[in-house]
């Protein structure tokens, strides 16, 4: 019922706002076109001012309002650096916004229309073009060169002391892989994959390294101001693995394993003291549109300190065991041959 | 040029040249019906009047359904049990299905990137403007400007019948990344609806070639006596530089396509690899393929694509504005240069969409450059702009205001089109709602501004009417506000992390903090559309009752579709075509408040 009134309301506004625009297309008539443009060029300009006003205010006003909501300090290295990038960033373009912007609606009501002026002709100035052809090249030089030099460090190789965890995007949901104490990865292969049989990344049985690997679903665990890299893959269509606090980023891609590194900065029970958060969690964002589920697909990761990261992991049973105990006594009849593939195929990090 | 010097015999109203047979000139009048008048038209004008109507019908059914999923996202505890009257299934208990809620995004982008601001607005204005502003009685071939529109409506029906077929149109977003896309286990919108999306979009792009091929040929070809390159418009530089990128680069999008679909049908590997689907429990056969290489053919259009958009909206807004500014348009030569420039870049920036999808860090580097120097020719175009607006002698009409807007929210979007092109700020902001408040206002509230700045300039010249002031006016002020309160508070949801296409966020602890910043972008967004309703109501209603124009030139402008009659009929002028002496910016010259083109140069007068 409500809507009907909304709509019958909506309607009335909209009758109303067209027999005052028809009457005042009459007065006009009436009036002289002349006379007409005039107050409609006064109405006009006035508003050009009053935007451009009401506008600085509200710029101020929202980033007032929001600045608070936008996550706080980054938790990760990288993190820190793409901040103090879109600082500079911020910075240089907030500038060449407020000139412009002011520029345009103050010119748009200083040089509005009156019978006493006259346009000046002034086609072209070469000095003038050649200045903002340069000045602009030189600020992009200085945010090509900042970009670049945090883009090469942020996406160089992750250093040997790096925690390794095999991060799998699939429909929907987010499986995790640590290597064991070999901490070696053993081979895997798609056409393996059985949930059924408990087998969610298609691990080889029949290669030893698989035995002592670590699967995990939807909460995985890293050590503060160790670094971490994470080899990212996908079971089924493109994923992406987004990391709003560490302001970390990459897809997940079917057929090609993708890398990203960065060194947590804070555990999650120190974030969970500075934002005054006892909820707080480090999410993990599907970043790429993947179906119907992708707004549910959320993984944690929960940092942890290095003590406390050597405990969990020692209660951590290898999927290979899991299995096993499922399948004794016939231990050895899993399905360890049911496909051979080349080496080469299966030869995982 | 054939048809350049033909004299036309009689009134002059319903003339067409044919000149089919060879260098033979024949000029008759032919007889009109209701059909080959306003259904299959060849006359420019009308085909013009069939894009823009079609764009504006598809602009209804975008928007609309971005109101539908702005619903949602601003109301995610509420149901609205009308919405199930309406869409049955779809919003089962009145509230919006995931599957539903990302057709919708899908179509909403698809339907307003292509059948809106490329169909609608280059279609509209390169048909209307090119023979019009050049001299040319039509396009080269009228035949094909006619199956360019009906390619268009073709397209047209087949992605609105994928609306209505069981398992719903297309799903995956509008960029339509395999593998989601190619697997219908995977996602519902990728069974049927994605083929009649696939050709629907293959018949898009014949109409586009059409198009652009018509294009490009008449602007090189028949221009009149005297109008050389550098004494057109902007607006025709726009729209040639326009149809050169989408010439070059639809093609690109339609192999992607095919490829797609010998994947979907003909169990090809193109774009496929190691895929296990949960929905079915089944490992796919398909191994050795790359779903990064759809993303490299998508984006090779797809980039080109947004300048196919904005770049129209440039060329209108340059010659509205210095028409209204009474002042010739500052650095004409510089404005030219940096379409150019845009074009070139165009092509080379594509992987700036790509930078987090695993891609060499060194590749990503070079498109950083690449894309950040796509700023210089912006900027330039933006300084040129404020500079025309100096010490002019401003006429604030309707399509001014929309000029002034234009630039406006062209600033702001490019600005934060610096933040995405750096690909450091990019690993953060890549798929939040950054990049959703950029892309929209730099391109979806811009081209629109540069559409109805055209639109409202060249009514009178269309329909013989103008547009109702008062509405016009308040359609801009509400548009122009209305698209800063929705889309610059994005930004702040983008730099935290919120990232696009999630239906809600409740089940965020990150992103679910910005509840009521949805509800009022999703209010402001209701209102904003609903003046657009207005604005179509103001057109309809006023190509039957507005105001009758009474004089040739109401803007008092320089260019020739102002020497042509208050209704031009088929052929555009009643006697010879006339010669041009002079570029079109002669505002404001030797304390002449306007010199038409076709004035000759006087004793002592300077070129440009």
């Amino acid at each position: 019922m409500s809507s009907y009134f909304l709509l019958a309301i909506l309607l009335l506004g909209f009758v109303i706002t067209f027999q005052i625009a028809k009457a005042s297309e009459y007065v006009g008539i009436l009036r002289g076109e002349k006379k007409n443009n005039e107050s409609n060029n006064r109405i006009n300009g006035f508003l050009m001012i009053v935007f451009l006003v009401l506008g600085l205010i509200g710029v101020y006003w929202c980033n007032e309002l929001f600045k608070g909501k936008i996550l706080g300090k980054a938790a990760s290295d990288h993190g820190e650096k793409i901040d103090q990038m879109l600082y500079i960033t911020i910075v240089i373009t907030g500038v060449v916004f407020f000139i412009t912007q002011i520029l345009l609606f103050w010119f748009s009501f200083k040089y509005q229309f009156s019978e006493k002026r006259k346009g000046y002709y002034f086609p072209h100035n070469n000095k003038l073009e050649v200045i903002w052809t340069v000045v602009p090249a030189i600020a992009l030089t200085v945010l090509v060169g900042f970009g670049l030099m945090y883009w090469f460090q942020i996406t160089g190789e992750a250093p040997k002391n790096a925690l390794q965890v095999e991060i799998t995007g699939k429909q929907f949901g987010w499986i995790f892989r640590y290597p064991g104490k070999d901490n070696v990865f053993g081979n895997k292969y798609y056409k393996n994959i059985s949930d059924a049989e408990n087998n969610s990344l298609g691990l080889l049985w029949d290669d030893p390294k698989t035995h002592d690997d670590i699967v995990i679903n939807s909460t995985m665990y890293a050590v503060v101001n160790q670094p971490l890299k994470l080899i990212i893959n996908s079971r089924d269509v493109i994923h992406d693995v987004g990391l709003a606090h560490f302001r970390m980023k990459m897809d997940a891609v079917p057929g090609t394993p993708t890398t990203m590194w960065f060194t947590p900065l804070y555990t999650t029970e120190e974030m969970k003291k500075s934002t005054g958060n006892p909820d707080f969690e480090y999410e993990i964002s599907c970043d790429q549109m993947c179906g119907r589920g992708h707004y549910t697909m959320k993984g944690i990761i929960k940092i942890v300190t290095a003590e406390e990261f050597i405990l969990w992991k020692a209660k951590q049973v290898s999927n290979y065991a899991l299995v096993m105990k499922d399948k004794l006594p016939a231990a050895d009849s899993v399905k360890t041959t049911a496909v051979s593939m080349p080496a080469k195929l299966i030869a995982s990090k | 040029m054939m048809s350049t010097d033909l004299t036309i015999h009689g009134h002059g109203e319903a003339v067409v040249s044919h000149d089919t047979h060879g260098g033979e000139h024949e000029v008759h009048h032919h007889k009109e019906t209701f059909i080959t008048k306003y259904v299959f038209s060849q006359d420019h004008k009308m085909i013009c009047k069939q894009f823009l109507i079609t764009g504006m019908i598809w602009a209804i059914l975008g928007g609309l359904m971005s109101v539908l999923f702005r619903l949602q996202l601003g109301y995610p505890d509420s149901t609205f049990p009308w919405l199930e009257d309406v869409l049955g299934k779809w919003a089962k208990g009145g509230k919006i299905q995931p599957e539903a809620y990302y057709a919708l995004v899908t179509m909403h982008g698809t339907v307003l990137v292509f059948f809106v601001l490329t169909g609608g607005l280059s279609g509209t204005f390169a048909n209307f403007l090119i023979p019009l502003q050049i001299g040319a009685r039509d396009m080269a071939s009228p035949f094909l400007n006619m199956l360019s529109y009906w390619f268009f409506w073709m397209a047209s029906v087949v992605m609105i019948t994928s609306l209505f077929i069981e398992t719903g149109p297309a799903s995956g977003g509008w960029t339509i990344y395999p593998p989601l896309s190619a697997l219908g286990d995977a996602n519902m919108g990728s069974k049927g609806g994605m083929d009649y999306w696939i050709t629907a979009m293959a018949l898009f792009v014949v109409s586009s070639l059409l198009g652009g091929l018509n294009y490009i040929t008449t602007i090189l070809n028949m221009r009149t006596k005297g109008m050389s390159m550098t004494r057109l418009p902007l607006t025709i530089w726009a729209i040639f530089f326009t149809a050169t990128l989408g010439v070059l680069s639809f093609p690109v999008l339609l192999s992607g396509l095919i490829l797609l679909l010998f994947d979907r049908h003909a169990g090809t590997s193109f774009y496929l690899s190691d895929i296990f689907i949960a929905a079915t429990q089944k490992a796919l056969p398909n191994e050795g393929g790359s779903p990064i290489l759809f993303q490299h053919l998508f984006w090779f259009l797809g980039h080109p694509e947004v300048y196919i958009i904005i770049l129209p909206a440039m060329g209108l807004v340059s010659e509205v504005m210095a028409i209204n500014s009474r002042k010739p348009i500052f650095g004409y030569m510089a404005m030219i240069g940096s379409l150019f420039a845009i074009t070139i870049l165009a092509f080379l920036v594509w992987a700036h969409h790509m930078f987090v999808t695993g891609l060499n860090p060194f590749l990503g580097s070079v498109f950083v450059l690449l894309t950040l120097l796509i700023a210089v020719p912006s900027a330039i175009k933006v300084f040129n702009w404020l500079t025309t607006l100096w010490r002019g002698n401003i006429r604030l009409t309707p399509a001014m205001l929309f000029a002034i807007g234009f630039v406006s929210m062209f600033i702001s979007g490019g600005l934060t089109g610096v933040f995405l092109g750096n690909s450091t700020l990019d690993i953060h902001l890549h798929d939040t709602y950054f990049i959703i408040a950029h892309f929209h206002i730099v391109m979806g509230v811009s081209a629109f501004m540069g559409m109805f700045c055209g639109v409202y300039h060249w009514f009178p010249k269309m329909y013989g009417r103008y547009l109702n002031n008062t509405m016009s006016y308040i359609h801009f002020w509400v548009t122009f506000a209305g698209a800063y309160l929705i889309f610059w508070p994005m930004h702040y949801e983008g730099l935290a992390g919120m990232p696009r296409r999630y239906v809600e966020y409740q089940g965020w602890a990150s992103f679910n903090q910005f509840g009521d910043l949805n509800r009022f972008i999703s209010t402001v967004a209701m209102v904003v559309f609903a003046v657009q309703l207005m604005f179509v109501f103001n057109f309809f209603y006023s190509i039957f009752k507005g105001r009758k124009v009474t004089t040739q030139n109401p803007w008092q402008a320089n260019t020739l579709e102002w020497t042509t009659p208050i209704h031009p009929g088929h052929g555009n002028w009643p006697g010879e075509i006339p010669e041009v002496h002079r570029w079109a910016y002669d505002y404001g010259k030797d304390g002449k408040d306007f010199i038409l083109q076709t004035e000759p140069l006087g004793a002592d007068e300077q070129h440009h």
